[in-house]
Protein backbone atom coordinates (compact mmCIF):
# COMPACT_ATOMS: atom_id res chain seq x y z
CA UNK A 1 0.00 0.00 0.00
CA UNK A 2 1.09 3.65 -0.82
CA UNK A 3 -0.33 6.47 1.11
CA UNK A 4 -1.12 9.46 -1.31
CA UNK A 5 -1.71 12.83 0.48
CA UNK A 6 -3.10 15.92 -1.47
CA UNK A 7 -2.83 19.72 -0.55
CA UNK A 8 -4.43 23.40 -1.05
CA UNK A 9 -6.70 22.85 -4.20
CA UNK A 10 -5.32 19.65 -5.13
CA UNK A 11 -6.92 18.17 -1.94
CA UNK A 12 -10.16 20.58 -2.09
CA UNK A 13 -10.82 18.96 -5.97
CA UNK A 14 -10.27 15.56 -5.10
CA UNK A 15 -12.34 15.72 -2.07
CA UNK A 16 -9.93 14.26 0.55
CA UNK A 17 -6.83 14.83 1.93
CA UNK A 18 -4.71 11.27 2.14
CA UNK A 19 -5.69 7.76 0.83
CA UNK A 20 -3.80 4.53 0.81
CA UNK A 21 -3.68 3.10 -2.71
CA UNK A 22 -2.54 -0.60 -4.18
CA UNK A 23 -0.65 0.96 -7.45
CA UNK A 24 -0.95 -0.89 -10.65
CA UNK A 25 2.23 -2.52 -11.43
CA UNK A 26 2.62 -0.38 -14.58
CA UNK A 27 2.81 2.53 -12.71
CA UNK A 28 6.76 2.93 -12.62
CA UNK A 29 7.14 6.73 -12.59
CA UNK A 30 5.68 9.75 -11.09
CA UNK A 31 4.30 10.87 -14.22
CA UNK A 32 2.38 7.38 -14.92
CA UNK A 33 1.25 7.72 -11.35
CA UNK A 34 -0.51 11.34 -12.66
CA UNK A 35 -1.98 9.54 -15.74
CA UNK A 36 -3.73 6.80 -13.64
CA UNK A 37 -5.15 8.67 -11.08
CA UNK A 38 -6.68 11.13 -13.57
CA UNK A 39 -8.67 8.10 -14.87
CA UNK A 40 -10.34 7.54 -11.39
CA UNK A 41 -13.08 10.07 -11.74
CA UNK A 42 -14.26 13.64 -12.35
CA UNK A 43 -13.08 14.59 -9.05
CA UNK A 44 -9.22 13.72 -10.07
CA UNK A 45 -9.40 14.65 -13.63
CA UNK A 46 -10.44 18.57 -12.16
CA UNK A 47 -7.52 18.14 -9.87
CA UNK A 48 -5.30 17.20 -12.33
CA UNK A 49 -6.47 18.89 -15.37
CA UNK A 50 -2.95 20.18 -16.18
CA UNK A 51 -0.62 17.74 -14.83
CA UNK A 52 2.44 19.62 -15.65
CA UNK A 53 1.75 22.02 -13.01
CA UNK A 54 1.16 19.17 -10.03
CA UNK A 55 4.51 19.31 -7.70
CA UNK A 56 5.16 16.27 -6.25
CA UNK A 57 6.96 14.85 -3.36
CA UNK A 58 8.09 11.02 -2.39
CA UNK A 59 8.55 10.44 1.21
CA UNK A 60 8.49 13.96 1.83
CA UNK A 61 11.09 15.16 -0.85
CA UNK A 62 10.37 16.89 -3.82
CA UNK A 63 10.90 14.75 -6.75
CA UNK A 64 10.51 15.62 -10.71
CA UNK A 65 8.21 13.52 -12.77
CA UNK A 66 10.48 11.18 -14.58
CA UNK A 67 11.16 10.12 -11.06
CA UNK A 68 10.64 6.30 -10.23
CA UNK A 69 8.15 5.73 -7.65
CA UNK A 70 10.10 2.46 -6.55
CA UNK A 71 9.16 1.54 -2.69
CA UNK A 72 7.53 4.90 -2.11
CA UNK A 73 5.55 4.85 1.12
CA UNK A 74 4.27 8.34 0.82
CA UNK A 75 3.68 9.97 -2.06
CA UNK A 76 2.18 14.05 -1.86
CA UNK A 77 0.78 15.69 -4.84
CA UNK A 78 0.29 19.48 -4.44
CA UNK A 79 -0.06 23.02 -6.25
CA UNK A 80 3.54 25.27 -6.24
CA UNK A 81 3.83 26.34 -3.50
CA UNK A 82 3.17 29.83 -1.74
CA UNK A 83 4.56 30.00 1.42
CA UNK A 84 6.93 32.99 2.94
CA UNK B 1 38.14 24.94 17.64
CA UNK B 2 34.93 24.75 15.00
CA UNK B 3 31.38 24.30 16.52
CA UNK B 4 28.78 23.39 14.00
CA UNK B 5 26.13 25.56 13.19
CA UNK B 6 23.16 23.41 13.74
CA UNK B 7 19.89 25.67 12.33
CA UNK B 8 16.62 25.84 13.99
CA UNK B 9 13.33 25.59 12.07
CA UNK B 10 9.96 25.85 13.36
CA UNK B 11 6.53 26.00 12.09
CA UNK B 12 4.07 27.17 14.75
CA UNK B 13 0.34 28.23 14.88
CA UNK B 14 1.38 31.36 17.42
CA UNK B 15 2.95 34.20 16.76
CA UNK B 16 7.09 34.53 17.04
CA UNK B 17 9.06 37.58 19.11
CA UNK B 18 12.35 38.96 16.95
CA UNK B 19 13.70 40.12 19.54
CA UNK B 20 13.92 37.32 21.53
CA UNK B 21 14.87 35.22 18.78
CA UNK B 22 17.78 37.38 17.93
CA UNK B 23 18.38 36.82 21.67
CA UNK B 24 18.74 33.23 21.63
CA UNK B 25 21.38 32.96 18.75
CA UNK B 26 23.18 35.78 20.18
CA UNK B 27 23.68 35.31 23.82
CA UNK B 28 27.37 34.20 24.88
CA UNK B 29 28.31 34.63 21.28
CA UNK B 30 30.65 38.20 21.10
CA UNK B 31 32.42 36.24 18.19
CA UNK B 32 29.20 37.20 15.96
CA UNK B 33 29.03 40.56 14.90
CA UNK B 34 26.62 40.62 12.25
CA UNK B 35 22.53 39.74 12.57
CA UNK B 36 19.96 40.21 9.38
CA UNK B 37 16.43 39.41 10.18
CA UNK B 38 13.74 38.90 7.55
CA UNK B 39 10.08 39.12 8.79
CA UNK B 40 7.12 38.19 6.34
CA UNK B 41 3.79 40.31 7.21
CA UNK B 42 0.19 39.26 6.07
CA UNK B 43 -0.25 42.21 3.39
CA UNK B 44 -3.89 43.47 2.37
CA UNK B 45 -3.87 46.15 -0.51
CA UNK B 46 -6.92 46.43 -1.16
CA UNK B 47 -8.38 46.78 2.39
CA UNK B 48 -10.89 43.12 1.11
CA UNK B 49 -8.57 40.67 2.89
CA UNK B 50 -9.94 39.28 6.20
CA UNK B 51 -7.38 36.76 6.81
CA UNK B 52 -4.80 34.49 5.05
CA UNK B 53 -5.43 30.63 5.89
CA UNK B 54 -1.61 28.81 6.04
CA UNK B 55 -1.77 25.41 4.73
CA UNK B 56 1.13 23.49 5.36
CA UNK B 57 2.63 19.47 4.87
CA UNK B 58 3.80 18.26 8.67
CA UNK B 59 6.83 17.23 8.87
CA UNK B 60 7.80 17.98 5.37
CA UNK B 61 7.99 21.48 5.85
CA UNK B 62 9.99 21.34 8.69
CA UNK B 63 12.48 18.61 6.96
CA UNK B 64 13.00 21.05 3.67
CA UNK B 65 13.89 24.18 5.69
CA UNK B 66 16.19 22.28 7.68
CA UNK B 67 17.56 21.15 4.08
CA UNK B 68 17.89 25.26 2.86
CA UNK B 69 19.41 26.01 5.94
CA UNK B 70 21.84 23.24 6.10
CA UNK B 71 22.82 24.67 2.36
CA UNK B 72 23.04 28.15 3.86
CA UNK B 73 25.25 26.94 6.38
CA UNK B 74 27.69 24.90 3.56
CA UNK B 75 28.05 28.51 1.57
CA UNK B 76 28.14 31.36 4.15
CA UNK B 77 30.03 30.94 7.11
CA UNK B 78 27.10 31.18 9.85
CA UNK B 79 27.49 31.48 13.47
CA UNK B 80 23.78 30.72 13.33
CA UNK B 81 20.90 30.72 11.48
CA UNK B 82 16.87 31.17 12.73
CA UNK B 83 13.71 30.12 10.17
CA UNK B 84 10.32 30.11 11.66
CA UNK B 85 7.21 29.79 9.50
CA UNK B 86 3.31 30.24 10.94
CA UNK B 87 0.54 27.73 9.78
CA UNK B 88 -3.42 28.71 10.34
CA UNK B 89 -4.82 32.13 10.14
CA UNK B 90 -2.74 35.16 9.97
CA UNK B 91 -4.74 38.61 9.63
CA UNK B 92 -3.30 41.45 7.39
CA UNK B 93 -0.38 43.17 9.88
CA UNK B 94 0.68 40.00 11.47
CA UNK B 95 3.11 37.88 11.05
CA UNK B 96 4.05 35.00 8.47
CA UNK B 97 7.84 33.98 8.54
CA UNK B 98 11.06 34.60 10.31
CA UNK B 99 14.61 34.44 9.10
CA UNK B 100 17.54 35.61 11.07
CA UNK B 101 21.25 34.58 9.98
CA UNK B 102 23.84 35.73 12.59
CA UNK B 103 27.45 35.80 11.77
CA UNK B 104 31.18 37.68 12.34
CA UNK B 105 30.36 40.02 9.41
CA UNK B 106 27.14 41.01 8.08
CA UNK B 107 27.83 40.35 4.22
CA UNK B 108 27.15 36.54 4.85
CA UNK B 109 24.25 37.00 7.04
CA UNK B 110 22.74 39.10 4.72
CA UNK B 111 23.21 36.44 1.94
CA UNK B 112 22.25 33.60 3.82
CA UNK B 113 18.77 35.13 4.83
CA UNK B 114 17.91 36.13 1.30
CA UNK B 115 19.00 32.86 -0.22
CA UNK B 116 16.95 30.93 2.61
CA UNK B 117 13.52 33.24 2.05
CA UNK B 118 14.12 32.96 -1.68
CA UNK B 119 14.30 28.98 -1.45
CA UNK B 120 11.65 28.91 1.68
CA UNK B 121 9.21 30.57 -0.89
CA UNK B 122 10.07 28.37 -4.13
CA UNK B 123 10.57 24.64 -1.74
CA UNK B 124 9.09 25.01 1.40
CA UNK B 125 5.56 23.04 1.46
CA UNK B 126 2.89 25.85 1.90
CA UNK B 127 0.27 26.98 0.80
CA UNK B 128 -2.18 30.28 1.30
CA UNK B 129 -5.37 30.89 0.88
CA UNK B 130 -7.84 34.09 1.01
CA UNK B 131 -10.29 34.58 3.28
CA UNK B 132 -12.34 38.24 2.40
CA UNK B 133 -13.94 40.83 4.42
CA UNK B 134 -17.30 39.78 2.91
CA UNK B 135 -16.80 36.56 4.14
CA UNK B 136 -16.46 34.57 1.30
CA UNK B 137 -13.15 32.65 0.01
CA UNK B 138 -10.93 34.69 -1.88
CA UNK B 139 -9.30 31.50 -3.59
CA UNK B 140 -6.07 30.07 -3.69
CA UNK B 141 -2.83 32.17 -4.01
CA UNK B 142 -1.26 31.70 -7.21
CA UNK B 143 2.31 30.85 -7.36
CA UNK B 144 5.10 33.82 -8.84
CA UNK B 145 7.09 33.28 -11.24
CA UNK B 146 9.57 36.01 -10.04
CA UNK B 147 9.68 34.05 -6.43
CA UNK B 148 10.90 31.04 -8.15
CA UNK B 149 13.60 33.10 -10.55
CA UNK B 150 14.92 34.25 -7.30
CA UNK B 151 16.19 31.11 -5.93
CA UNK B 152 17.28 30.27 -9.47
CA UNK B 153 19.48 33.04 -9.00
CA UNK B 154 21.06 31.16 -6.43
CA UNK B 155 21.87 28.07 -8.43
CA UNK B 156 25.84 27.16 -8.27
CA UNK B 157 26.98 27.40 -12.00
Amino acid sequence: MTKLIYFAWVRERIGKSEEDVDLPSDVKTVHDLLVWLKSRGEEFESALQHPEVIRVAINQEHVDHRELIGTAREIALFPPMTGG
Amino acid sequence: MTVAVVPTVRIQAADFDVAAEISLLTRGRPDIGAVVTFTGLCRDEAGSLAALELEHYPGMAEAEIMRIAGEAIERWPLAGITAIHRFGKVRPGENIVLVVAASKHRQAAFEAANFLMDYLKSRAPFWKKEHRVDGSEGGWVDAKESDSAAAQRWAKS
